[in-house]
């Protein structure tokens, strides 16, 4: 086979320091990634309920060679454990997804979100503060107001550029379950978050009250046997979402249709292939992730083995279908028996959907271009990314003689797996977290 | 601590059956190529019980993970419905007797454990009721002789140990202290047990194994379970 470099289309650079914690604690592990977007920002959520923002810096002339850059911006911390007295139960500080909201004023806003509950985060700056208060001296402390004998208006002054976070609204108590999603709608009024069986609709200036839209719960618990594993807004359809499920099935619901939207307007599913029948054939076809393209037209969908792109107007079956680490398919029961087949890979497009971007073991990673029909394997490693230098395409080799810079099946680290990635909204660029670094490449100045 | 004991016990035992048992899962192990699917289905199911029971122990269960569970749990009872004996090579004749038992009863007894553990859950959502009495229990007069599912996987190993129920176990756990055990919120061995290796050499059968799952169970929603967890992680 040839060598995949010369037709890569994105021949990925990574920057002069590779950002990461100096300590590996388990509360470092990055458990979201995502892009704002124009791409200026970019936030990552951590399992001790951290915030991290890196702001790319801005091009200049004297440096071209250091073209925009992420550097960090603002950290703060999001969620803190807490403890349910009710149920006896610690809830988790881990952040599970991160979503902007689109830039309406100088400040930014973000919802960062744990297991049970909501949070919209502002970010802004400080470059200014006022001087010369009639009531408090320079300091800060309280004048006698006899002392006071003229008034003066107080004028800013240039200082320092703070950035800080504050929580601006809180929205809890509405999810008994845990949240796998949050949506920001395209109305940018009201946004959707969805636990395991339910999906609620909040507007964002409603913090006691939200919508249950979707509820899946069976009256009988007994009889559960699928759970809603995502869930997305359509991006210019105010009225429609969509949500995946544990038995690999996608719903697509029209919130015109009923205040409760449980019937589906579209349900995409692909007939089970009975040449790859097996006891796993559940687990692996259980959707962890669905994301709609750009352009609202497919929605494309992460399962064990496969990314899969499905068109809106065809539900019976995917357009494209993608391996993204076949040679797993004989292992599933050592996976199943290591927990690794439970693993909740999450898939990205780039900015023109033309090309998509999935994780896998090993810290490697996969892109499929979908109008060449070429894939890559990437691996995000501090050994194999010397700053500046050309990422080098992996290979798995499954089988027979082993070529010198192939890895083999059983050497695969399952520990190491990449979970998180982003993709820049118009640049190439993207941002891959492994477990606790966080990579961010971008494609060759010319 | 009892709880951080229990979950390194788990582990331990975990690491020891499956570190024993990593043979029948290499296909290209000839023990493995030659046996019948039935022994390979009967392992799978004894692993997919042993998750099922971990899942559940924990304080809030991934749904997820335990919906996935139970599902393949099912597909693999149904496909293991018509067989109720297993081959006698590599087994010794007293494992057939034994996951007879188990494969017999646990039909119901599965989907009855699973149901009110299900059911359980669900009361978790609305604690304004006082937890329901666990007195799905399973049908009555269950088969002393079921194994634990740790057993059963250990069941396979082959003829060496065979006799595992009687003195293999203990000399599995000789190494590890027990005293911290000894505490009045363990149910007397004579009743019924936890489904776990620190209870020592006398263990009831399945069937009293749910019951106790499903005691520990109520103990937690009720408070009563001293919630000793391991601290959160970079604390």
């Amino acid at each position: 086979m040839k060598c995949f470099s010369r037709y890569l289309p994105y021949i990925f650079r990574p920057p002069n320091t590779i950002l990461s914690s100096s300590c590996h604690t388990e509360a470092d592990i990055i458990s979201t990634v995502e892009f704002n977007h124009t791409g200026e920002l970019l936030a990552t959520g951590d399992k001790g309920g951290r915030v991290v923002i890196f702001q790319r810096e801005q091009e200049s002339k004297n440096q071209v060679h250091r073209r925009g850059e992420y550097n960090v911006y603002s950290t703060f911390q999001s969620h803190e454990p807490e403890f349910d007295y009710l149920k006896s139960l610690e809830i988790e500080e881990k952040i599970n997804k991160i979503r902007w909201l689109p830039q309406q004023n100088a400040a930014y806003f973000l919802l960062s979100t744990n297991d049970k509950t909501v949070k919209l985060w502002k970010v802004s700056e400080r470059d200014k503060r006022p001087e010369g208060y009639n009531l408090k001296d320079e300091e800060g402390r309280l004048r006698d107001p006899a002392t006071i004998t003229t008034l003066r208006v107080p004028v800013l002054r240039p200082m320092d550029l703070m950035v800080e976070a504050t929580p601006r609204r809180v929205f809890a108590n509405a999810h008994t379950y845990h949240i796998n999603s949050i949506s920001v709608n395209s109305d940018y009024e009201t946004y959707m978050s969805a636990d395991d069986l339910r999906i609620n609709l909040w507007n964002f200036e409603i913090t006691n009250q939200s919508f249950n839209i979707v509820d899946i719960k069976p009256a009988n618990m007994e009889e559960l046997t699928e759970v809603i594993t995502a869930a997305e807004f359509h991006p210019h359809h105010c009225n429609t979402f969509v949500y995946s499920s544990s038995k690999g099935t996608i719903r697509l619901c029209d919130m015109r249709a009923s205040a409760l939207c449980d019937r589906h307007t579209k349900f995409f599913e692909e007939p089970e292939d009975p040449s790859n029948r097996s006891f796993f054939s559940e687990i692996i076809s259980s959707i962890s992730d669905v994301k709609f393209s750009h352009s609202g037209r497919y929605i494309m969908t992460r399962d064990y083995l496969t990314v899969k792109v499905w068109d809106l107007n065809m539900e019976n079956r995917p357009i494209e279908t993608y391996q993204v680490h076949d040679y797993l398919r004989s292992k599933l029961c050592s996976l199943y028996e290591n927990d690794c087949i439970f693993d909740k890979f999450e898939c990205v497009w780039n900015g023109s959907d033309s090309v998509i971007m999935t994780g896998s073991y090993n810290n490697f990673f996969r892109m499929f271009d979908r109008n060449t029909k070429r894939d890559v394997t990437l691996e995000a490693s501090r050994e194999n990314s010397k700053p500046r230098a050309i990422l080098k395409p992996r290979k798995v080799c499954v089988g027979g003689k082993r070529r010198k810079d192939e890895i083999s099946v059983d050497s695969l680290d399952f520990s190491k797996k990449i979970l998180h990635t982003a993709w820049h909204p118009s640049e190439n660029i993207i941002a891959v977290a492994a477990t606790n670094n966080l990579y961010i490449f971008q494609d060759k100045v010319n | 601590m009892l709880s951080k004991g229990l979950k390194r016990k788990r582990e331990e035992e975990e690491e020891e059956t499956l570190g024993v048992d990593a043979w029948w899962l290499d296909p290209g192990h000839p023990a493995v190529t030659q046996a019948p699917p039935t022994v390979a289905s009967s392992s799978l199911f004894d692993l997919s019980v042993l998750k099922l029971h971990h899942s559940l122990r924990q304080s809030e269960p991934d749904l997820r993970h335990l919906v996935l569970v139970v599902n393949t749990l099912r597909r693999i009872q149904a496909s293991m419905a018509p067989t109720v004996t297993l081959p006698p090579a590599p087994s010794p004749p007293v494992v057939p007797s034994v996951t007879d038992n188990l494969l017999a009863s646990s039909d119901a007894m599965l989907s009855a454990s699973m149901a009110s553990l299900l059911e359980d859950l669900s009361h978790i959502e609305g604690l304004s009721q006082a937890p329901q009495p666990l007195a799905d229990e399973g049908p009555p007069g269950r088969p002393v002789g079921g194994a634990p599912p740790s057993l059963g996987a250990l069941d396979l190993l082959g003829p060496a140990t065979g006799c595992l129920l009687d003195d293999g176990l203990e000399g599995l756990f000789e190494d590890i202290d027990t005293s911290m055990y000894d505490s009045e919120l363990w149910v007397p061995a004579s009743e019924g047990l936890k489904p776990g290796p620190e209870d020592g050499p006398d263990k009831e059968g399945a069937p009293d194994l749910d019951e106790a799952e499903l005691d520990y169970l109520m103990d937690v929603l009720v408070g009563t379970q001293a919630l000793e967890r391991p601290p959160g992680p970079g604390r």
